[in-house]
Formats: structure tokens, C-alpha cells, sequence
């Protein structure tokens, strides 16, 4: 019995434009076998949240740059929440102050990842909260 | 958590957008919870315009997709707004299995309205431009009551011959200067275009695009007499109007000619309905549907009753060339 594929959201709220890093853990996910639907930049919560509800989604990564996290992931988390899909797992991506990083993982998110994070703990860690084991 | 197939068939009917997400994802991976929920579904679908969307990389399938589907909910004067499905097919990796499904990026217009439903779909091996399992969702987004449903194909662009097969109406998408109007008339992919759209018509060699599918479309059609000819003989007789595709021109970035392709499509959705293609077409489409199944069950069972070394073994002898794929096909099939 194979496991079951992993589909992901990979998406770019507020304003920066900044997607390379997005794009780069796109291509790892992709390349570690999961479903990966990219979803471009400027991307609002409820953009997001809808994307995740449609293409019934098991994980949510969303990278930021512009310092608005603490605005941004908490309204995604009460908006998946809100359409059902609590069990959906957040990572966030992007440079977080250490504070802001206890804050976010007290409100559920799965992980933060910072600069130079290797793809492989992302995967294992990712492969772990949805199969509830790793595969490896 | 793990709901019914029946539940989630009948939130899904409800209009619980959730419940038709995680239904597609059943269908999808070919459940038994799936299976279910296409059964109880099944008898309303039949209804919805199945409208496919081909053509190679590049050519701006997702953004058409965007402007076909605003153009859909936002109609000009005199048309009522349609609900509306979006499949679109991205290719899996052969090597990961995994892959990047991309096609939203283009469809952002279309966020925040409820009469849309986007789903994106990995071809997950499947060759022909769908996935194995696409007709299956879409016949569940078409029982749940979305009008018309846009299937974007994988865009390959060679042997996307299968949309065909499920779309009433098939719009083959090209572009200027991408060099391969040739290729896709060798592919035979104009051969099952109702419609031709030329997109990113504000570039430069859209007139040599437009010439060679013009008198491509002629050649396909020179033995018929041309319809005003028809029409003095018969005296204007319908009976023999048979669909010309047209070519359109189009720039989905902007909108232009986007409303003059639903007024097209709309055009060959009468004309479908006019001489009985529609249900000629569902006809051949659930049989070959039909026969899929058929072939994938009867092959299945022909594994398991087949003992796994007499297999093994006829495989090494071919490889050694000491028996060839005929015989090979003789012991395994007829003794």
C-alpha cells in the first residue's frame, strides 16, 4: 500500500515580492513526491483559505518576508478554522524574530523554517505531521 | 474526519463546498468512499457544458481559462450568469512522483466567488493530457450543479487527444511565434478543435498563425461544398450545416476577444444540441468511460488468478529473446 500523496499549498501573502525562496521549497516538496499547488505572490488569507478549501489541501506553507506574519498567519489559522479544516498543518517560511516564532507555535503552527533550513528536515518534518510517522 | 462517500456526496449536493473538496479528493485517489460518492451522484450529472481547453505550453491556456470563466459569471447583456467548474491538469514527475501545479497562479481573478470551484489535478502518470480520474471529477462537480466546466489539459501538446473524448466542446489554443503550427497539425490535434483560438494576438506574426490554421481548416474540409452552395441547393436547409470550427484571436491578459469566444462556444453548444451530437457525444464518451473500467478490472483479475512465477518466468525468457512478445502473450493469455 503506497501513502497517500501529500497536497500542499505554497503561497506568498502581502506585499513583497519576493518568491524565490517559495519557489525553491515548491520544487523540494515536488521532488519529495508531494502535490504541490503554487500559488503566486500577493496573496490575501482569504485568497489562501479558499485555496485550501478547494484543493483540499493536507498542509499550508506560507513564506514571508515583509515582517507581516503577525498579522498575516494568524488570520489564515482562524480562517481555515473557521471553514473546517482545523486539521490542516501551517508552516510559515521567511525570516520571524525568535519572539514571534513562540507566538505563532502557541497559535498551531506546525514549524517556522529560517534562511538555510535544509529541504530534507522540511520534508521529514512535513512527511511526519500528515502520515503521522516519517517514511524514511 | 473520514466522513461517508454518501455524506459527503450529499453536503457536497448542498452546496458544502468542503465536502465537495474532500469528495473530489476520494475520486481522485480512486476510494472505495469515492466510488460511493460517484454512485449516489451520478444520475444528476449529465447536464453541465464540458468545455476543454488544449494546446501546447506557453500558448496561455490558464489565463484564457481565467477570462473564459469571468466572461461565464459575468455575461454580456441579455445572458444570465452561469455557475462554474475549473479542472485544470498539471503533469506529475516521472522521477518523484511529486508535482507542481501551478495553473492558479493565473486564475487569481477568480478568487472570492462563490459560483467558481477551481481544482487542480496531477496527471499522476497518465498519458493523453487528463488524468486518469478526471472524468470521474468531473462528473461529480457536474451532478452538484455547475453549469459549465472548464477542463485545462496538461498542454503537452502532442497527443492530447483524450480531452476530446470528454469535452462537448474543444478549443485547441495556439500562439504566434512559438513555431509549431506544423507540429500540432501533425499531431492531429486541429482535427479535434471545435473551436481555434490564436491567444497573445497583440504579437507580432499572429497573421502567419492565423494563414497556415486557415488554410489547414480548408484542406480538412474541401470536400464539402461550402455552405452558401449547400444552401442554394437545398434552399437553405439546415439539415446539411455541418460545425466550422472558427478561428479566433485573442489577448487573455487583457480580455480581448474573450467574449467573442463565449459567444463561439456558445454557438457550437446550440449547434450540438440542434442536430443530436450532444447525445452523441455523452454516448461515446460514458462508453469509453465504460470500457476503461472494463479493461483495468479484467486485467486486474487476469493478475491475481496468474501465478506469480509462471509470469517471472515467461518475462526472463523474453528478455533472453528466447521467446517473443507474442508467444510471451500465449502462454500468459491462452494456455
Amino acid at each position: 500500500m503506497t501513502e497517500r500523496k501529500i497536497r500542499v499549498i505554497i503561497a506568498k501573502p502581502g506585499l513583497d515580492g519576493h518568491d524565490r525562496g517559495a519557489k525553491v521549497v515548491a520544487r523540494a516538496l515536488r521532488d519529495a513526491g508531494m502535490e504541490v499547488i503554487y500559488t503566486g505572490l500577493r496573496q490575501t488569507p482569504e485568497m489562501i483559505a479558499e485555496t485550501a478549501l478547494q484543493e483540499d489541501v493536507d498542509v499550508v506553507g506560507v513564506s514571508i518576508l515583509s515582517g507581516a506574519h503577525m498579522g498575516l498567519v494568524p488570520r489564515l489559522v482562524d480562517l481555515l478554522r473557521a471553514n473546517g479544516q482545523e486539521n490542516v498543518k501551517v508552516f510559515v517560511g521567511g525570516i520571524i524574530p525568535e519572539s514571534d516564532v513562540l507566538e505563532l507555535l502557541k497559535l498551531g503552527v506546525l514549524a517556522v523554517y529560517g534562511p538555510g533550513t535544509s529541504s530534507s528536515q522540511y520534508v521529514a518534518e512535513i512527511q511526519r505531521a500528515v502520515w503521522g510517522q516519517t517514511t524514511a | 474526519m473520514s466522513a461517508s462517500g454518501i455524506e459527503l456526496a450529499e453536503g457536497a449536493l448542498a452546496g458544502n463546498r468542503l465536502a465537495l473538496a474532500r469528495l473530489l479528493t476520494q475520486v481522485e485517489n480512486d476510494t472505495p468512499a469515492g466510488r460511493m460518492g460517484l454512485d449516489w451522484l451520478f444520475p444528476r450529472a449529465g447536464r453541465a457544458h464540458l468545455i476543454g481547453i488544449t494546446g501546447s505550453p506557453g500558448t496561455g491556456k490558464s489565463s484564457l481559462v481565467n477570462r473564459i470563466a469571468l466572461s461565464y459569471r459575468n455575461p454580456m447583456a441579455g445572458l444570465a450568469a452561469r455557475t462554474v467548474g475549473v479542472v485544470a491538469i498539471d503533469p506529475t514527475s516521472p522521477f518523484s512522483g511529486g508535482a507542481l501545479l501551478g495553473d492558479r497562479v493565473r486564475m487569481r481573478d477568480l478568487a472570492g466567488d462563490s459560483g467558481v470551484f477551481i481544482r487542480s489535478m496531477a496527471a499522476r502518470g497518465a498519458l493523453g493530457g487528463l488524468a486518469r480520474q478526471t472524468a470521474a471529477a468531473v462528473q461529480v462537480m457536474d451532478a452538484v450543479g455547475f453549469e459549465v466546466i472548464l477542463i485545462e489539459t496538461v498542454g503537452a501538446g502532442q497527443s492530447e487527444v483524450d480531452i476530446a473524448r470528454l469535452a462537448q466542446t474543444t478549443i485547441v489554443v495556439e500562439a504566434p511565434g512559438l513555431g509549431d503550427e506544423i507540429q500540432a497539425i501533425k499531431a492531429g490535434i486541429l482535427e479535434i478543435a471545435d473551436i481555434l483560438v490564436i491567444n497573445k494576438a497583440d504579437r507580432p506574426g499572429v497573421e502567419n498563425t492565423e494563414r497556415a490554421l486557415r488554410s489547414m481548416l480548408e484542406m480538412g474540409h474541401h470536400h464539402h461544398l461550402p455552405d452558401h452552395l449547400n444552401a442554394g441547393i437545398t434552399g437553405a436547409q439546415p439539415e446539411a450545416e455541418e460545425w466550422q470550427p472558427p478561428v479566433l484571436k485573442t489577448v487573455a491578459t487583457d480580455g480581448k476577444g474573450t467574449d467573442e469566444l463565449v459567444v463561439a462556444i456558445e454557438r457550437h453548444l446550440a449547434y450540438l444540441k440542434r442536430h443530436g451530437e450532444w447525445q452523441r457525444r455523452q454516448y461515446a464518451r460514458l462508453m469509453n468511460e465504460l470500457e476503461v473500467l472494463v479493461q483495468g478490472a479484467l486485467v486486474e483479475r487476469w493478475r491475481s488468478a496468474l501465478p506469480e512465477d509462471l509470469y517471472e518466468e515467461v518475462v526472463a525468457q523474453l528478455c533472453e529473446r528466447s521467446i517473443s512478445p507474442y508467444q510471451a502473450l500465449e502462454k500468459l493469455v491462452h494456455d
